[in-house]
């Protein structure tokens, strides 16, 4: 499967977070912007990161944030958000972070061969640094590639 | 051998690590089957792994084991997954 879909409704450059839970939202908003999830999902993506700590801070500067497929998914979604400040999720190498990475998928079996397809983005190790730097919102869907980008 | 990535919610992070571990196994020339698991069912998907893939925030989690538990800081590093495999395994 595919990733989903990056409309530029689902980026946001800049955005201002205090901390990694602000971060967290800015994420979740831009999804809930671009129609792929409810606000209960936002607060589902911080709950993981509750629970289980920092490992979605998966390379340097990068936090991918996502919960489990639930009722407040409406439908894939994926968005890109870049900090005007970068933040400390706590994780002992990655920090801190400046590109936050939103997923939402609303069937269990989708969601881990889509979130397989980031390995094709950010295995490139320039990726993370130009969406840190990108200054418009076309910049940041031409990173994430022609295939997650919706016209 | 065996080998699992761990993620924390079992939605996915784990599928990168899967994915880029087959690529570094690939490279090192070492046959191996990957699997992607989460903490929760860890004692049922590990229980005959040899080496177990995670996040240095999931060690805790996961607990005593008879695998090595690899900690893997940037998922998309394969020279990183490469060499701390080549160890694990050799």
């Amino acid at each position: 499967m595919q990733l989903p879909p990056l409309p530029a409704k689902a980026v946001t450059i800049g955005a201002r977070a205090d901390d990694w839970r602000e971060a967290v939202e800015r994420a979740g908003e831009a999804l809930e912007r671009s129609g792929a999830t409810f606000p209960e999902y936002t607060k589902r993506m911080a709950d993981v990161i509750d629970e289980f700590g920092a490992y979605v801070v998966i390379a340097p500067g990068l936090a991918l944030v996502h919960a489990r497929p639930g009722p407040d998914v409406i439908t894939d979604g994926l968005a890109v958000v870049t900090l005007a400040e970068p933040v400390h999720f706590g994780h002992p190498h990655n920090d801190p972070v400046s590109v936050v990475v939103g997923l939402a998928v609303a069937h269990p079996d989708a969601h881990v061969t889509s979130v397989a397809e980031l390995a094709n983005i950010f295995n490139d190790e320039a990726a993370i640094p130009a969406l840190a730097a990108a200054e418009s919102v076309e910049a940041v869907q031409r990173i994430m590639g022609a295939e997650a980008v919706q016209r | 051998m065996k080998i699992v990535a761990i993620c924390g919610a079992g939605v996915g992070t784990s599928a990168i690590l899967k994915l880029n571990a087959e690529r570094a196994l690939e490279r090192l020339d070492i046959e191996a089957d990957v699997a992607a698991s989460d903490v929760a069912s860890l004692a049922q998907s590990a229980a005959d792994a040899q080496v177990i893939l995670t996040s240095p925030e999931l060690v805790k989690a996961i607990g005593t084991t008879n695998a090595d538990v690899v900690v893997i800081d940037n998922y998309f590093d394969l020279d990183e997954i490469a060499a701390k495999l080549e160890v694990a395994v050799g």
